[in-house]
């Protein structure tokens, strides 16, 4: 009942009096309207962005649950930021790999000169006519955050970026969406049910805040919203679109693959859609079950052209999804639902943005590396500090850019170590893990002390009622970590 | 004299233009006024009222299209030149394939002329166009040269794409033009982001620009078409759903392939035209009707043009195992759009039959030209345009920083940026 009537009071908000004389003017009558047509023809004067909120009250959401025993919170989980001594590896550990990579880039860069192609967004300019004129908005509404720096392609170093709020998965995902809004007028959200703040609410509050003809409901139609984001990007514009969970991105797989991530290529770099972001919940929930809990990404990480993103918690998910969002490459952003809750953590209210294509050692060790990503990391973090309790140092790699991945990053990692363990939760067999496997041993083969071993689903289908013996949890990778020392003995 | 105008101007219009092709559009504008002050000066009249009756059918509409068009003399012999480069252009893509110069998938689009041609009549370059993969000739009426197309499917690096596509996929940016797309209906969902674009940056007071999505009566069925349907109805984005009607999917007749053969229907509430899609002067005035129509906001249409193709689907196809050659004769004797167009010329007055001679010639010659110097164009190479463009670059800032590398199947052959 809530939810319905969330629904229908904003779109209440929206049915202004210009949008209905636009509609008499159709000569097909009689229809009823299920919800409003997004973009008012003309747009009224009522939706200049001028008139926004603040952008850091905003931030602050009613809806952060407080630190709750359920949480990932009180699990002393790697989602959250505010411990002490994970900061400290954090910093040192992000500072250290920052200065190697930016080294061995200096390297290639002096090997080959890559050729150059001028920034399209210039090219962009004389088509696309951004619809708010007044372009002091954006500067006017950000500049409560305007001491703050967007920190582009590099680390954020969270302790500079000034205040934080303690928000949970869903709540940063909007905040991310937020500031991408205010900083971007031609960026759209749209999805189903986005208009309400969609099933998982991650859309909470936007189309009250930012108008209808900015974020709205479509049709049930995946493949119509891929495609129409699609066209949307490639006219300069940016798309923000919700597939409302990852396992309906199949209908829209054709779309995704034949046309967005292709276009920039296939068209000899006249056009591009990367303005595209589709953002998708993946994973297990609990109670999913075959339509509802699966991870998709080793199927888009197939696909040259596409970048593939997911965040293991709420700080994480806000600097990729804005980088995700600002990128000129389509991005499909998987979230892993069952973090949408339970993760809580202490995020920056400033606008900030994390590189894509690079992992994180989110916790150094010696013995054994371990690689994952998005929601696994919990399972993961949990095994290595049992694993710590029988002396074994694990270090804990978090991919965070599927495609393209950092191979740099793991390959590393294992010289030092020797081992190697990848876990995900989708299915074993073509698992993005076989290509991280493939990679490593190639790239590592006299340093391996032990066969790789992947932590994975079943090649099963997700059963409902065999979701907890499905996932790869923290048991299976202790023994994965036992397995992989003993061989090494 | 009239002829040898022609062909310098031809010949302008048709230099390869490399990546921008803003140069062939301005040569095109010349090409008009070129002839607007030049030698047609001489000839007697230069407006012709010419009867459409018959050519249009309407679903669900109170207005419809006119039933005559006024047309000058420049325009039509406008059309006949762009229509009659078409023509020569498919069939040297015909024998350059037999003679294995041009290889892989090729759709060729003979008999379908008036379609392109007359949609970019009643165009602007400011409207969005997207197209399915018979997009040679559309291509070709959207600003693009011959030499381009041809080194495009020569694989050459003065082709459209710089070779990278082929046939099916050209795309000009200057004039608004998506491309081709190689997946039967996928274009139809991406004309509708178009046309949402369209929509979100309409001027108020003033018409929309439209955005059109072609596709062929095979392709009418594809769900995601009524799915882009639904949604351009719903927010009445200016959207045009054009069925190219060629009679068949590609080895399947209509009859054998869709339930329902009045396309222009297909919308359901959605109004509908049908257009004589041999006839380039009812193509014009139809989709300026249509145009106007959407432009001002008042919804998606659904748009068919009856047309016929006169080779097979692609090049496997013989195009003759599925229809007999009696109807491809009789089509080509009795509706063929260039020989309408040259009829109408000459009933017209506007040209004689030596006059319309002389400037076939001179396409003729001028179609071979550009095929020798799209030939002439080097292939495209392997460094650095096997992996260019996959991924963007970050604008310059901060060179070479993402992506980190370009996996290839064999990793060892990878390209690190």
């Amino acid at each position: 009942m809530i939810l319905r009537s969330l629904a229908l009071s904003s779109s209440s908000s929206w049915s202004s009096s210009s949008r209905l004389a636009v509609r008499n003017n159709v000569v097909i009558g009689g229809r009823s309207r299920r919800y409003p047509p997004p973009p008012p023809y003309p747009p009224p004067p009522a939706f200049v962005v001028g008139g926004l909120r603040d952008a850091t009250t905003s931030v602050a959401s009613p809806f952060a649950p407080s630190s709750s025993s359920s949480s990932i919170d009180g699990n002393n989980g790697i989602f959250i930021g505010h411990s002490r001594s994970h900061r400290r590896w954090h910093s040192s550990s992000s500072s250290s790999s920052i200065s190697m990579r930016r080294h061995r880039e200096e390297q290639r860069m002096g090997m080959k000169e890559r050729p150059r192609f001028d920034d399209d967004d210039d090219d962009d300019q004389h088509l696309y006519r951004p619809p708010f004129p007044s372009s002091s908005s954006s500067s006017s509404s950000s500049s409560s955050s305007s001491s703050i720096a967007v920190v582009n392609k590099e680390e954020p170093d969270y302790d500079s970026l000034g205040p934080t709020s303690r928000l949970n998965l869903f709540t940063a995902i909007n905040a991310a969406m937020r500031t991408a809004m205010k900083t971007d007028d031609t960026a759209i959200v749209f999805g189903e049910d986005v208009g309400f703040g969609g099933v998982f609410r991650c859309t909470q509050d936007l189309m009250d805040e930012f108008g209808g003809h900015r974020v709205f409901n479509t049709p049930l139609s995946e493949n119509g919203i891929a495609g129409m984001a699609v066209g949307y990007a490639s006219m300069g514009g940016t798309a923000i679109a919700e597939i409302q969970f990852a396992d309906y991105i199949f209908p829209a797989f054709d779309q995704i693959v034949n046309e967005m991530a292709k276009f920039r290529f296939r068209s000899g770099n006249q056009w591009n859609c990367g303005g595209v972001t589709l953002r998708a919940p993946c994973g297990a929930v609990g109670h999913g079950a075959l339509y509802h809990s699966q991870s998709p990404e080793a199927y888009l990480a197939h696909t040259p052209g596409m970048v593939v993103v997911t965040p293991r918690g709420p700080r994480c998910a806000k600097g990729l999804l804005l980088s995700s969002i600002r990128s000129k490459d389509p991005v499909v952003f998987l979230e892993p639902k069952i973090l949408y809750r339970s993760a809580v953590e202490d995020v920056p209210d400033a606008d900030y943005e994390i590189p894509l294509g690079k992992a994180e050692i989110v916790l150094p060790g010696s013995d054994v590396t371990i690689v994952g990503w998005g929601a696994q990391l919990r399972a993961l973090r949990v095994a290595c500090d049992l694993a710590a309790k029988e002396g074994v140092s694990c270090e804990l790699i978090d991919l965070r850019t599927i495609l393209p991945w950092d191979s740099e990053s793991v390959i590393n990692s294992v010289r030092k170590t020797g081992k190697l363990i990848v876990s995900h939760e989708a299915p074993l067999t073509c698992g993005f893990g076989a290509e991280v496997v493939a990679t490593v041993q190639r790239e590592c083969f006299f340093h391996l002390e032990a066969p790789i071993q992947r932590v994975c689903g079943y090649d099963t289908p997700f059963g409902l009622v065999f979701e907890k013996y499905y996932l790869p949890d923290e048991k299976r990778n202790l023994d994965a970590i036992r397995r992989v020392m003993d061989y090494s003995k | 004299m009239f002829a040898t105008k022609a062909a310098s101007l031809l010949l302008r219009r048709s230099a390869i233009s490399g990546g921008s092709s803003s140069s062939s559009i301005a040569a095109i504008a010349s090409l008009r006024t070129g002839f607007a002050n030049g030698d047609v000066r001489s000839m007697s009249s230069t407006v012709g009222t010419f009867d459409l009756t018959g050519s249009f059918e309407t679903y669900n509409l109170d207005t419809a299209p006119n039933n005559s068009v006024e047309m000058t003399k420049e325009e039509l012999l406008k059309h006949f030149e762009l229509m009659y480069t078409m023509r020569r252009m498919e069939i040297t893509c015909d024998n350059e394939y037999k003679a294995r110069a041009i290889r892989g998938f090729c759709h060729l689009y003979d008999g379908q002329e008036a379609v392109a041609t007359g949609i970019n009549a009643a165009f602007e370059p400011e409207d969005s166009w997207i197209t399915s993969y018979r997009c040679h000739c559309v291509a070709l009426a959207r600003g693009g040269s011959v030499s381009s197309i041809l080194a495009e499917l020569f694989g050459n690096i003065g082709g459209a794409t710089e070779g990278k596509g082929g046939s099916m996929h050209f795309y000009n940016k200057a004039a608004n033009f998506y491309g081709g797309q190689g997946i039967v209906g996928a274009q139809v969902p991406v004309g509708l982001g178009l046309a949402f674009a369209n929509y979100y940056n309409a001027t108020p007071g003033k018409p929309m620009q439209v955005a059109i999505a072609c596709y062929g009566d095979g392709a009418a069925n594809q769900g995601q078409i009524w799915e882009s349907a639904n949604m351009a109805s719903l927010w009445n984005l200016p959207m045009i759903f054009c069925i190219e009607n060629n009679h068949y999917g590609m080895g399947t007749s209509q009859d054998r392939h869709s339930s329902h053969s009045d396309y222009y229907k297909m919308g359901n509430h959605i109004p509908g035209v049908r257009i004589d899609g041999m006839n380039v002067l009812a193509v014009k005035e139809g989709m300026r009707f249509v145009k106007e129509w959407v432009g001002a906001g008042n919804g998606p249409m659904y748009v068919e043009m009856m047309t016929y193709r006169y080779h097979g689907h692609s090049m496997s196809d013989p195009g003759t195992t599925y229809r007999n050659r009696e109807e491809i004769a009789l089509t080509r004797s009795t509706r063929d759009p260039i020989e309408l167009v040259k009829r109408t010329l000459i009933d017209a007055g506007f040209a004689d039959a030596e006059q319309i001679k002389d400037i076939e010639k001179v396409i003729r010659k001028n179609v071979a030209s550009e095929c020798k110097l799209a030939k002439a164009s080097p292939k495209t190479s392997v460094e650095p345009h096997l992996y260019d463009y996959v991924y963007s670059s970050d604008g310059g800032k901060k060179m070479n920083e993402f992506p980190p590398h370009i996996r290839m199947p064999d990793f060892a052959k990878s390209k690190w940026y």
